[in-house]
């Protein structure tokens, strides 16, 4: 047992030796991790896999057609982006390894657009101890804002809470006196999101939740049929948001739903609905950004023609257009920082804000607030297609007001590419 | 009395899925005394063959058809290629090689077909139909409940009346006795995977349309529930596979639907645990002799 | 039915258990700490993290090749021995802050959980062992999710952790604390498998009436066995709370239970070397897959070029080694012993 004992560990360390030369890969300078004078390297966790992979998988990808576009056309600062895109399957466990992998292993300059509440929550510790910036987290909570606690890090998304008071306003109005009921997902997402709603409409008749592990919502739907509800708002992935829809049709239920942004994308859902897709109409929902069947929008025309040439002609819905939004914010950053690239400045720069772009409302980043979007603008699914219904909202994530916002949309500039500061 | 009736007979369609897998892991039990974990992966993979035939040429049944076909052939290679290589003098090499099996079917399909959730429809209505106003069973239901039934009443029909059948067993239960009488066992074997096989490839095809989706990992879930069914019913009885199955999903449906849908794995744990403390080799267990 | 190891196997153990007599294995034990900590110092941050999670993993591997190997039990639930371990210690360390009285309370816990599932299971056997266990794997994402307000469902807690004294980087820490558990523990089933204990294990698993007429209780055996391995996983699971800083469900679902069993068999049931490598393979194999389907380009084929890769090399080393890699003979010294 001795000899087979030594053995083993002779061949462990043989193995570690062998390993130590190969970690280095991608190096850069040692004062900035994944930088050096001709290129940066970042990094995302995303559900590629899983059951969040519907319509979010496609966000990724067209990121980083949208950084091949800027690196064709001679980088930032002569720097070309490298988005190394890994997957987590929605899984906060395999969060922390793929995160793990990217800040200790590959040395990434920063984390962008990490997908997801449940997952991204469980890797901010880790990030703010590592001093690795967390950009423009693909997700509404609130916990992203908190610029004492995590300095880095960095929201995109409208607050889940302001998504749940826009929501809530337009159920007031339209649907006045009927019985409201809400499903969330069992985390912050979902509770964040209930909590918007009821700060507009009070207590909702029925909640309940769902989790994404389990793909079954007939006892949820089946608890607001009994409950006789007007009115389901969801706070749910497009997946479920799917299942809930097709779910309440089976059991002959058919109430007015209205689903929150994340969850929402028309051609998403036509497909997981298959033969049922027509059950998505009338469905409101809302957004911040342009709509990708809006053809006169030069941002849409923009996007279009880096999907056909970089992204390989991928099918153009929501989530490419949610791609290529955060690859030109991120850009954008880059820009402002200036030359002289570090981690630091970079932060410094993101804060700073005021960034004009594709999006319908303005960011909120500032020293105290690193929460992403201030608001939304209520949409309506017809034909399987969707289209902005009055105008954008902003409201905060405590008792302010709903309030409409006049602000004019920016165009693209003429190659699409954020100009240098 | 409306949710009653209605989570009833919802927990009697889904039973009787898990009363048709939990039969294939029996027949597989019965014959060479292996649970066969690859079970579930083996139905995906042919469930991808049935929906890929099914898309191509618009017929659901061309697709069902060839998802059972392929099931047969399916069942009879990996007995043949793999699991008749495998040291059994330890029943963990037959558990090691069938979780192998099924990361590597899995992997495959994820690499050919990609991990995304494909719509899986059903070829019947699963709206439910109203009687007296009650929304109770759909048109689908119905289907499966004919369906599984079939499958019952033509294995018992093959294990009871026929002479294969009956060569089966006798490969199954005294091997060589059997082979010394010219029962070509190891063919026999082949044909119990098989069947078996099929018979999961049934079972998968009727429950995807009630899932997410079609997907690498869709039959993960069906699978546990299916082996709980089948031990809580005792392997060796395919009568109890089928009583457990419907248990095990009038449970889940019940608990389910007036408890939450969290605690059903809680709920199928302690019906394990209450089974299994009473009959510890399950439900229809023959008594066994006393050791002690 | 249990496990029967066929004869020739039987004596071959008992030579080599005779021989293993000699050398101690505090002995080892220490060894194999001076090799750590040396490793330790010269690994570059991200191995000393695997390096972290395979001596995490040695702790429930060891654990689990004692009661399956020696005792011919197969648990399909040790995930959730894992996850009790886990979140035992999550939920002390966001309260108190003191770790190694939460790594006790973790094991601890899980002791006592592992005797329960012990006692449920102590006349089962076989497949209906593995059923129970399966089902108690099974139900870790259900109880996290039905007493959420403590558990925080699949989003689960993260664990406040102390920073590594002095100006020790985070990973070496981290390595220190999980191989100092996984050593203490090798140590103590070294001993406790030479002794009593360990002959009883075998005898029960051998031939259970034998054992009963020789005069070992077999359901206190078997419940011991659980409850002995299911300290380990909770010592595991505890070390996973501190390498993560976070537990979820998703962190241990089932297939975390079946690659152990698949790791202690690959390894060699019954024997702790078998459950190093065991070990290592768990955080080895699936790195080595991702960077080939890395190397092999598309972003659709990368997990699971991964899986299948894996999955290959299982049924492989299964059908060429049933008996596991520890049981693999040098051929130098087998030709030498046919009198060559």
């Amino acid at each position: 047992m001795m000899k087979r004992t030594a053995t083993v560990l002779a061949a462990l360390l043989l193995a570690a030796g062998c390993s130590n030369g190969n970690s280095n890969s991608s190096g850069g300078s040692s004062n900035t991790p994944g930088v050096t004078d001709s290129s940066i390297l970042i990094g995302t966790h995303q559900p590629l896999t899983g059951p969040a992979a519907a319509g979010y998988s496609e966000i990724a990808p067209a990121t980083k057609a949208y950084f091949d576009y800027v690196n064709a056309n001679g980088g930032v600062y002569g720097r070309k982006i490298t988005y190394k895109i890994m997957d987590d399957g929605y899984n906060p466990a395999n969060t922390q390894q793929v995160v793990r992998q990217l800040v200790l292993q590959d040395k990434v300059f920063a984390i962008v657009n990490g997908l997801g509440t449940p997952t991204h929550t469980g890797v901010l510790d880790f990030l703010k101890t590592n001093r690795v910036p967390d950009l423009f987290v693909a997700s509404g909570s609130r916990t992203w804002n908190q610029p004492d606690k995590y300095p880095g890090t960095f929201g995109f998304n409208p607050d889940y809470t302001v998504e749940g008071k826009i929501l809530a306003s337009y159920v007031k109005q339209t649907y006045a006196g009927k019985k409201v009921c809400f499903l969330g997902q069992d985390d912050d997402f979902g509770r964040d999101s209930l909590e918007g709603v009821e700060k507009v409409l009070g207590p909702v008749a029925a909640k309940q939740t769902y989790v994404v592990t389990n793909p079954n919502v007939g006892p949820q739907m089946g608890a607001f049929k009994a409950a006789a509800c007007d009115v389901v708002i969801l706070a749910s992935i497009p997946g479920f948001t799917a299942l809930s829809i097709g779910t309440a049709a089976k059991i002959g239920f058919k109430p007015q739903f209205v689903v929150s942004n994340v969850g929402s994308d028309p051609s998403t859902l036509t497909k997981t609905l298959g033969a049922a897709a027509p059950l998505l109409e009338g469905v409101v929902a809302a957004n911040y950004l342009p709509l990708d069947t809006d053809e006169s929008n030069p941002w849409i025309q923009l996007y279009k023609k880096v999907n056909s040439q970089y992204n390989g002609n991928a099918a153009f819905d929501n989530n490419v257009v949610y791609g290529m939004s955060v690859g030109y914010l991120f850009v954008q950053a880059l820009q402002a920082a200036g030359k002289d690239l570090t981690r630091d400045k970079l932060t410094e720069a993101v804060q700073k804000g005021g960034f004009t772009g594709p999006a319908l409302v303005p960011t909120r980043f500032s020293a105290q607030d690193h929460s992403g979007y201030a608001g939304e603008q209520i949409t309506k699914l017809t034909g399987g297609k969707a289209t902005y219904l009055g105008t954008p909202y902003t409201t905060d994530d405590a008792d302010g007001a709903v309030t409409a916002y006049s602000g004019a949309a920016a165009t693209p500039p003429q190659n699409g590419i954020p100009p240098a500061q | 009395m409306d949710r009653f009736l209605y989570l009833t007979f919802d927990g009697l369609s889904r039973g009787a899925v898990y009363a048709a897998f939990a039969l294939a892991l029996v027949l597989i039990w019965r014959a060479a005394r292996i649970v066969n974990f690859a079970q579930g992966a083996m139905a995906v993979a042919t469930a991808y063959a049935g929906y890929s035939v099914a898309n191509a040429t618009g017929s659901y049944w061309l697709g069902f058809a060839v998802a059972i076909t392929s099931g047969l052939v399916l069942g009879a290679v990996v007995e043949r290629v793999v699991m008749r290589f495998v040291d059994h003098s330890s029943p963990l090499n037959g558990v090691v090689v069938a979780l192998g099996l099924v990361l590597i079917i899995q992997g495959v399909l994820g690499m050919i077909y990609g991990n995304e959730y494909r719509p899986a429809p059903a070829p019947f209505s699963r709206d439910a139909f109203e009687v007296g106003g009650v929304a109770i069973l759909s048109r689908y239901d119905l289907f499966v409940f004919a369906a599984v039934g079939a499958v019952v009443v033509l294995l018992t029909l093959l294990f009871t009346r026929t002479s294969t059948g009956l060569r089966m067993r006798a490969a199954a239960f005294a091997p060589d006795v059997s082979r010394l009488l010219g029962v070509p066992v190891g063919g026999m074997l082949t044909l119990g995977w098989a069947l078996a096989a099929a018979v999961g490839s049934l079972a998968g095809m009727l429950v995807l349309p009630t899932e997410l989706g079609l997907h690498p990992n869709a039959m993960d879930l069906l699978f546990i529930s299916a082996f709980t069914a089948a031990v809580v019913g005792g392997l060796d009885s395919p009568v109890g596979a089928v009583v457990g199955g419907l248990l095990v999903g009038l449970l889940l449906s019940f608990v389910s639907g007036y408890l939450g849908a969290q605690v059903a794995p809680m709920a199928v744990l302690i019906l394990l645990v209450v089974v299994l403390l009473g009959r510890p080799d399950g439900l229809f267990s023959k008594a066994k002799a006393r050791t002690a | 039915m249990t496990i029967v190891e066929p004869r020739a196997a039987r004596t071959k153990n008992r030579q080599k258990s005779a021989r293993v007599r000699k050398i101690s294995p505090l002995l080892v034990v220490i060894a194999g700490a001076i090799i750590v900590v040396a490793l330790t110092y010269t690994l570059p941050p991200f191995r000393n993290y695997q390096l972290a999670t395979i001596g995490a993993y040695l702790c429930v591997t060891a654990g689990l090749t004692v009661l399956t190997g020696l005792n011919g039990q197969l648990s399909l639930g040790h995930g959730a021995l894992m996850a009790t371990g886990a979140y035992t210690l999550a939920l002390w360390q966001n309260k108190f802050d003191l770790l190694l009285p939460g790594i006790m309370l973790a094991v601890l816990v899980t002791t006592v959980a592992g005797g329960v599932i012990g006692l449920a299971a102590a006349r089962l056997r076989g497949p209906y062992l593995a059923g129970l266990t399966l089902a108690v794997a099974v139900v870790v994402p259900s109880i996290t999710s039905t007493f959420d307000k403590t558990f925080n469902s699949d989003q689960g807690l993260s664990v406040a952790l102390d920073p590594p004294p002095g100006v020790l980087p985070v990973e070496q820490w981290q390595a220190w604390i999980c191989w100092a558990g996984a050593l203490v523990t090798v140590l103590v089933l070294a001993y406790l498998i030479r002794g009593r204990f360990g002959r009883d294990l075998r005898a029960v698993r051998d031939d259970e009436t034998a054992a009963k007429l020789a005069g070992v209780g077999v359901a206190r055996t078997q419940v011991m066995a659980f409850v002995v391995s299911a300290a380990c996983a909770g010592l595991s699971g505890a070390l996973f709370a501190v390498l993560a800083q976070s537990v979820s469900p998703g962190a241990f679902p089932l297939t975390l239970s079946l690659f152990l069993v698949m790791a202690i068999v690959i390894g060699g049931l019954g024997r702790l070397t078998g459950a190093l490598i065991g070990a290592f393979l768990l955080v080895v194999l699936p790195s080595v897959a991702q960077s080939i389907a890395e190397d092999a380009g598309s972003q659709h084929l990368e997990g699971n070029l991964a899986l299948t890769f894996f999955g290959i090399v299982l049924v492989l080393v299964m059908l060429a080694a049933p008996g596991g890699l520890a049981s693999l003979k040098f051929p130098r010294r087998s030709r030498k012993q046919k009198g060559q």
